[in-house]
């Protein structure tokens, strides 16, 4: 039986053959990243050297940045499986609001978070659920519960926000977003603990090995047993609990919870997933790239202040990033192809 | 003859269409069987049945080994042994080779953590002895999307035979091969023969099915329209029949008499 499919293939001279050259074609992107990351870097510290020699700024990336990185890691999951999901923004402020009614009547912070949790789980699950048990395309899905879920915080908060100022001095306040040895804020270690842990369960379990197949081709997904429906349900669903975890993060930074919460995260969560090199086709993507990604974009939107222009540019240059980064990938897939 | 799989009275229809109307389709131990028909005959989707990826309606039955299945899944075909190599090849074509051998059926601890070292190397392995991959250039690492016909080819049937299949079913694996490419495909089924194992063989083409084939079962708008023996019948003679059942939906001439 071995006879079968005997050694008859030609040496093919197009593919490279050194161990050096195969890594590098095979973290070209990540490569890419890190390179488009340290240029974006020495530019910074030429336009504005007094600036970026001093560790406020970088204080503050690693203050802000967190709010949409905590949503992109996850995001990038449901990207890679072939779906898209732009109703997180929203879900930010609908964890807040079962935050607020909880903690409101019962004033204890950690059944509120609880609770915070708990609607964002639910949240991206029923994302999920519409998507893969009623068919509709996540996109439509999603616009749709973002405006639904804008619309729930909107009519349970009546317009109105919540101060936080009692959690300040809190243990659960110090653990999300005080500052380690005063200076490194919390989120950023909650973020790099959430890339870990999603990094893993991307690249070694079989959850994140068949996110990628689903991706990749879902027919053959389906047709060599791999359960699509969970796959998928359980990727919104981390986008979901993600957005509600970065909405509490924020709300208890900012000590007030805005019903606005999320709005304006779209862009740049969207941008970071796809400049760190996520297939907007599916199937390939890295939680390296939107990580270094989400950095760059927090960093252009300091960038652009430094540089003198105003706010009104952050929206056309992650608009131009978002189309720039997608085209690459479109090209380059058909190079490859 | 002792059957390895009996399916009884099995329709399939897809809202209005009737895909399958009482299909009566058995596979002896050990036996290769041809499957012919032109398309939309039905045979992917008595194939589909067969691998559990699709139920069939009310009514049909399925047997295997003689005992009856009443839940078919991907996962229970897979349990009892059914391997299929899929007409599209069912592959992923951005992924590693190692993720399309495993997909699905990763190696992993019991917490879903993947093995990926082993499946690696057990990957590695597969290419040498296996699919007789040579070049230095493919790589248990190398995306499958780069590689020709005949080695995507040698993916998806590798991967039916690693997990100890006792019937293969093949599903056109001779579509947009080589000339070569086929003779090895014809090579494997034989080989599937001398292991002791069963195979369905679906082709188009009888110039394929004939020479490997044990019995041949011809379908036609859904129905088993006849069935040969191999020594009932010569390349020629089915040849005849094939094109009758083309032009008129019956396999003989209204005088002459059924051979079954």
């Amino acid at each position: 039986m071995n006879s079968a499919f005997e050694a008859k293939e030609k040496e093919k001279t197009s593919r490279p053959t050194g161990t050096v050259a195969r890594l590098v074609r095979k973290y070209a992107l990540q490569i890419a990243i890190v390179f488009a990351a340290i240029l974006l870097w020495v530019l910074f510290l030429i336009g504005s050297p007094r600036t970026f020699l001093s560790y406020p700024i970088y204080g503050s990336f690693m203050s802000t940045t967190p709010y949409f990185a905590l949503m992109a890691i996850p995001l990038t999951l449901v990207i890679i499986a072939g779906e898209i999901d732009l109703s997180f923004g929203s879900i930010m402020a609908f964890g807040m609001t079962a935050f607020s009614v909880v903690f409101i009547r019962t004033n204890n912070l950690t059944l509120g978070f609880v609770a915070c949790l708990l609607a964002g789980l639910f949240a991206g699950l029923l994302n999920g659920a519409i998507v893969v048990k009623v068919g509709i395309p996540s996109l439509v899905t999603t616009l749709g519960t973002q405006f639904f879920w804008r619309g729930v915080v909107l009519v349970v908060t009546a317009g109105n926000g919540v101060g936080l100022q009692v959690a300040q001095r809190t243990i659960l306040a110090q653990a999300l977003v005080g500052r380690l040895a005063g200076r490194i804020p919390a989120q950023m270690l909650w973020t790099i603990a959430v890339a870990v842990v999603v990094w893993f369960f991307l690249n070694r379990h079989k959850f994140g090995a068949h996110v990628y197949l689903v991706g990749d081709n879902v027919e053959s997904a389906r047709l060599m047993g791999v359960n699509v429906e969970r796959t998928k349900m359980l990727t919104f669903a981390l986008v979901g609990l993600a957005a509600a975890f970065a909405g509490f993060v924020m709300s208890l930074q900012l000590l007030y919870f805005w019903p606005t919460l999320g709005e304006g995260f779209l862009m740049n969560t969207l941008a970071s997933v796809f400049l760190g090199g996520t297939s907007v086709f599916g199937g390939t993507g890295t939680i390296f790239g939107t990580f270094v990604a989400s950095f760059i974009i927090g960093a252009i939107n300091a960038g652009i202040v430094a540089a003198g222009l105003t706010g009104f540019w952050t929206q056309l240059i992650y608009g131009l990033i978002i189309i720039v980064s997608v085209s690459v990938q479109a090209v380059l897939r058909r190079k490859l192809a | 003859m002792d059957y390895v799989v009996r399916m009884v009275n099995v329709s399939k229809t897809f809202g209005e269409v009737e895909a399958l109307r009482h299909v009566d389709f058995e596979v002896g131990t050990n036996e290769i069987v041809g499957l012919v028909g032109d398309n939309g005959a039905g045979k992917s989707t008595l194939v589909k049945i067969m691998t559990g990826y699709h139920q069939p309606d009310p009514g049909g039955e399925f047997y295997w080994k003689g005992k009856k299945v009443q839940h078919m899944s991907v996962a229970e075909a897979r349990r009892l042994g059914i391997e299929v190599v899929y007409q599209e090849r069912a592959l992923a074509d951005l992924q590693e080779l190692w993720r399309n051998i495993f997909m699905g059926r990763e190696l992993s601890n019991r917490l879903g953590v993947l093995d990926i070292k082993r499946m690696r190397r057990e990957t590695g392995n597969l290419m040498t002895t296996v699919m007789g991959f040579t070049s230095a250039a493919v790589t248990p690492d190398t995306a499958v999307k780069t590689m020709s016909g005949g080695e995507r080819q040698g993916v998806a049937i590798t991967r039916a035979l690693y997990f100890n299949a006792e019937l293969i079913i093949l599903d056109e694996p001779t579509m947009g091969l080589s000339i070569s490419e086929t003779r090895k495909c014809l090579a494997f089924v034989e080989g599937i023969k001398s292991a002791g194992k069963s195979c369905v063989f679906i082709d188009h083409n009888i110039f394929h099915i004939h020479p490997v084939a044990d019995r041949i079962v011809v379908l036609d708008r859904g129905a088993v329209a006849g069935q040969f023996s191999k020594d009932q019948i010569t390349l020629d003679g089915l040849l005849a029949k094939l094109s009758r059942v083309a032009q008129t939906g019956s396999l003989n001439n209204e005088t002459s008499r059924n051979k079954l």
